[in-house]
């Protein structure tokens, strides 16, 4: 299957840069991902800062003005949702995991995955420039709602609008490569004797998500499509004025965007079911209802889209209906969850840095689901909608998704990815240190939106029941949060760094885990296994009964 | 719970101020017994040297039910905050009490305008106030407001009255409200609109019927009216101060 020559010398731009295994590939999107993220946490930083301190200069950025601040908003919600939360849930780990964990040597497809990761770098190339140009880069909010973002007399940023929307587009093709080659792998290239259910639920998690995003980004293309001639050839696709329709793009645009929240979330609980059932030696409860649940979640997603649309000017009947949807996604969710807290019940809990991940992902994901109702709910959400409290909600899904989870996923793997071992007790006070600020910000913002502060407002000044002192203690409060959360970070970076050349050697299973990954040596060398893996059971036969290991691993014989 | 942060000034803000209530009292208590859940078994099984671990598959009876119960119990919850949740929705946006009286709302880079009827209460007269950024009308009367944008999307939004609708370009969207308190209070723009966005700031102001009657008097004579509207240009010269710096 793999296209290179296994013993040929290769030169370091072959190796690390032009190759097709898919570890190398895992750990480009990695890498690229993180350093996204440490522009995305920057971009947090200035508009946190505006924010407390109105006016004034931004250390390491300066003063910010309207304008940039729009830019810095827009930025930082789109890299986080699509250059970090997407190339490191999906990409880096989906590469990563999947053909170990399901006991082949490398993708179905092993040069698309390599083509994949090359559109999502000049994405991130093509992102990153729109910066430079003039007018800046794009401040319409990631949402892009035209007419704004459809005339650069309007939004003031005309190039970076445009490269934002073939950023994005370029961004798009990558992940229908990448979630091409997941789906065929994952059917295909399956060891001897894995069934349906002998697959690790990440991978089934990866695969689903995949799944959705190429049943749900179709439109997306076909509206980025039509803004960018809007933008550019001055066509009227939104322009009411010539027989367009500006909430056209509110509908596609949503139709994508609601299921790629589910896209990010399947990975991360795809995860945290591996960790909570390492860790605490425990076999997943009820592993069938918690596949059937994502499947009735992956389908009601896709019905929900107008919820987000409610005081948008659609048909108010209609919002009767998107408002049942999205209580009715609930169900699945909530029993998802139920069964997370139920599969700890009877273990023997090891708390390592990664299962503190796993453990706070589920404590906090609740907090952000059931804030959920009140904006699901449409009569709150007349309120509700476009404050603070929206964005406090969706942070404390979307921080468990793509930091916890991460968090919690890389320092499991870790040894498996790098041979080494990380330091766990720089792991726990990344932990600590990470997890509590970060309630520190989104408590005070909930507060904040429930008293009706607006989204996407660099400026209280002029809002008199804004500019009250107690909110403005709030922002100040959470963003005291997010610098302690951001300081953390260096914890983690220099540990993650330290330890790859001085960590602890890791053995081929240091967590005594099931799955095929820790069968082989840490790393993998290339082509995986030395001999492919025949599967005789199920990736959760922890502590069974009549055994002495209180693991059994999925490919050892009975 | 929502007055504790933002004053109610309109029929409608209880009733969505009881929704939130309702709605934080049962998932709060659904959010309170799962974190404890979580938090004691994570204690109650942490590791303990010559304790091992169960197996459990998740399809014994006994032990599913207590996550089926459970389950059941928060789908009945989920009903009982829908059901009033769409008569909230319903009141508000689908039905329409007796109207007294009808104002233009106009959304613009970046201010609200307003179009009012004058001394006659007919629309469309020459006799018609217009104001910039603020907006009088009399406590205790039901107001139909007809929201247009004329470049992008904005978002006519009053907190106190818990009022909030998108103003689209290139249609008219109606809605009501009924202000029932004396004051003050803030006009936001709730969507995105250009990078004057924070300043799409207007006041609406709740009068008695004897204010309200001197300020129509006031408002429709030229003269007077003159010497005190400053708003467009201000709004305009801050906007171009902002834009500069």
């Amino acid at each position: 299957m793999s296209t290179q020559v296994p013993h040929a010398e290769q030169g370091i731009f072959q190796k690390y840069f032009w190759s097709t295994d898919h570890k190398i590939i895992a750990m480009q999107y990695l890498f690229t991902g993180m350093a996204m993220g440490l522009i995305g946490g920057y971009l947090a930083y200035v508009f946190r800062m505006q924010l407390a301190f109105p006016g004034h200069s931004v250390p390491g950025f300066g003063i910010v003005t309207p304008g940039e601040y729009n830019t810095v908003v827009t930025m930082h919600g789109s890299i986080m949702i699509f250059w970090v939360a997407m190339p490191v849930l999906i990409a880096a780990f989906g590469n990563f995991l999947i053909p170990l964990m399901i006991g082949c040597d490398d993708m179905a497809f092993p040069r698309i995955n390599r083509l994949s990761y090359q559109i999502f770098l000049l994405s991130a190339v093509v992102l990153v420039a729109s910066f430079l140009v003039k007018g800046g880069a794009f401040g319409g909010a990631w949402t892009s709602y035209p007419p704004l973002s459809a005339s650069g007399a309007y939004n003031l940023t005309p190039l970076g609008a445009s490269l934002w929307l073939v950023a994005v587009a370029l961004e798009f093709v990558a992940f229908l490569l990448g979630g091409v080659n997941f789906i065929v792998t994952a059917m295909n290239s399956r060891a001897p004797g894995m069934t349906m259910y002998d697959i690790p639920m990440v991978v089934w998690m990866i695969v689903l998500a995949s799944i959705m995003f190429m049943a749900s980004v179709g439109p997306l293309i076909a509206g980025a499509v039509m803004l960018l001639f809007d933008q550019t050839l001055k066509t009227g696709f939104y322009d009411p004025a010539r027989g367009g329709d500006p909430l056209l793009w509110q509908h596609l645009f949503w139709f994508f965007g609601h299921p790629e929240v589910y896209v990010v979330l399947l990975p991360a609980i795809g995860i945290v079911a591996e960790l909570l059932t390492v860790f605490a030696r425990k076999k997943l409860f009820g592993y069938k209802t918690i596949l059937y649940t994502t499947w009735a979640t992956v389908i009601i997603s896709f019905l929900v889209w107008a919820h987000h649309q409610f005081v948008a000017g659609i048909d108010p009947r209609m919002a009767n209906i998107f408002s049942v949807t999205t209580l009715l996604v609930s169900v699945p969710i909530t029993e998802m969850v139920f069964l997370y807290i139920a599969t700890l019940y009877g273990g023997s809990i090891r708390f390592h840095t990664p299962m503190l991940w796993a453990v706070a992902f589920v404590a906090e994901f609740m907090i952000g689901g059931v804030t959920g109702i009140f904006l699901g709910a449409s009569g709150t959400d007349i309120y509700l909608h476009d404050t603070y409290f929206v964005i406090a909600h969706f942070h404390y899904t979307f921080v468990p998704i793509a930091i916890f989870s991460v968090f919690g996923g890389l320092t499991y793997w870790y040894p498996k990815m790098f041979g080494r071992m990380l330091n766990d007790t720089l792991g726990k006070v990344h932990f600590w240190g990470t997890a509590i600020p970060f309630n520190l910000i989104f408590i005070p913002l909930f507060i904040t939106g429930a008293a009706g502060d607006q989204r996407r407002t660099y400026n209280y000044a002029l809002f008199a029941e804004q500019s009250r002192p107690v909110l403005q203690h709030l922002r100040m409060f959470a963003t005291f949060g997010l610098l302690v959360m951001l300081l953390f970070q260096l914890v983690f970076l220099f540990n993650f760094f330290w330890s790859l050349r001085h960590g602890r050697r890791a053995e081929a299973n240091p967590w005594m885990a099931n799955t095929l990954e820790w069968t082989v040596p840490s790393p993998p060398p290339h082509g995986n296994f030395a001999k492919l893996p025949t599967v005789y059971r199920g990736p959760y036969e922890y502590g069974v009964p009549g055994r002495i290991d209180d693991y059994w691993p999925q490919d050892v014989p009975n | 719970m929502l007055e504790r942060y933002l004053t109610g000034a309109s029929t409608y803000a209880h009733s969505i101020d009881h929704l939130f209530l309702l709605i934080a009292a049962l998932v709060g208590f659904w959010l309170i017994v799962a974190e404890i859940a979580l938090f004691w078994l994570s204690f109650k099984f942490r590791r303990k040297q010559g304790r091992p671990t169960q197996y459990v598959t998740g399809e014994e009876k006994h032990l599913a039910r207590w996550v089926t119960i459970p389950h059941l119990l928060v789908i009945v919850c989920d009903i009982v905050i829908l059901v009033p949740a769409l008569i909230v929705w319903f009141n508000i946006k689908q039905t329409n009490p007796p109207i007294e009286q009808t104002v233009r709302v106009f959304g613009q880079q970046w201010a609200w305008s307003f179009q009012q009827p004058g001394p006659d209460g007919i629309l469309d007269t020459a006799d018609d106030i217009r104001t910039v950024g603020e907006l009088h009308v009399t406590v205790n009367t039901t107001y139909r407001f007809e929201l247009r944008s004329r470049d992008v999307v904005h978002s006519f939004a009053v907190p106190s009255f818990r009022l909030k609708q998108d103003a689209l370009p290139g249609r008219t969207i109606s809605g009501w409200f009924r202000p029932n308190r004396v004051g003050t209070y803030d006009i936001q723009c709730t969507q995105i609109c250009g990078i004057g966005h924070a300043l799409m700031a207007g006041r609406v102001i709740v009068e008695t019927p004897q204010e309200h009657a001197a300020w129509l008097i006031r408002a429709s004579n030229p003269a007077l009216a003159e010497r005190e509207s400053p708003p467009a240009s201000a709004t305009g010269a801050s906007i171009v101060a902002e834009v500069r710096r």
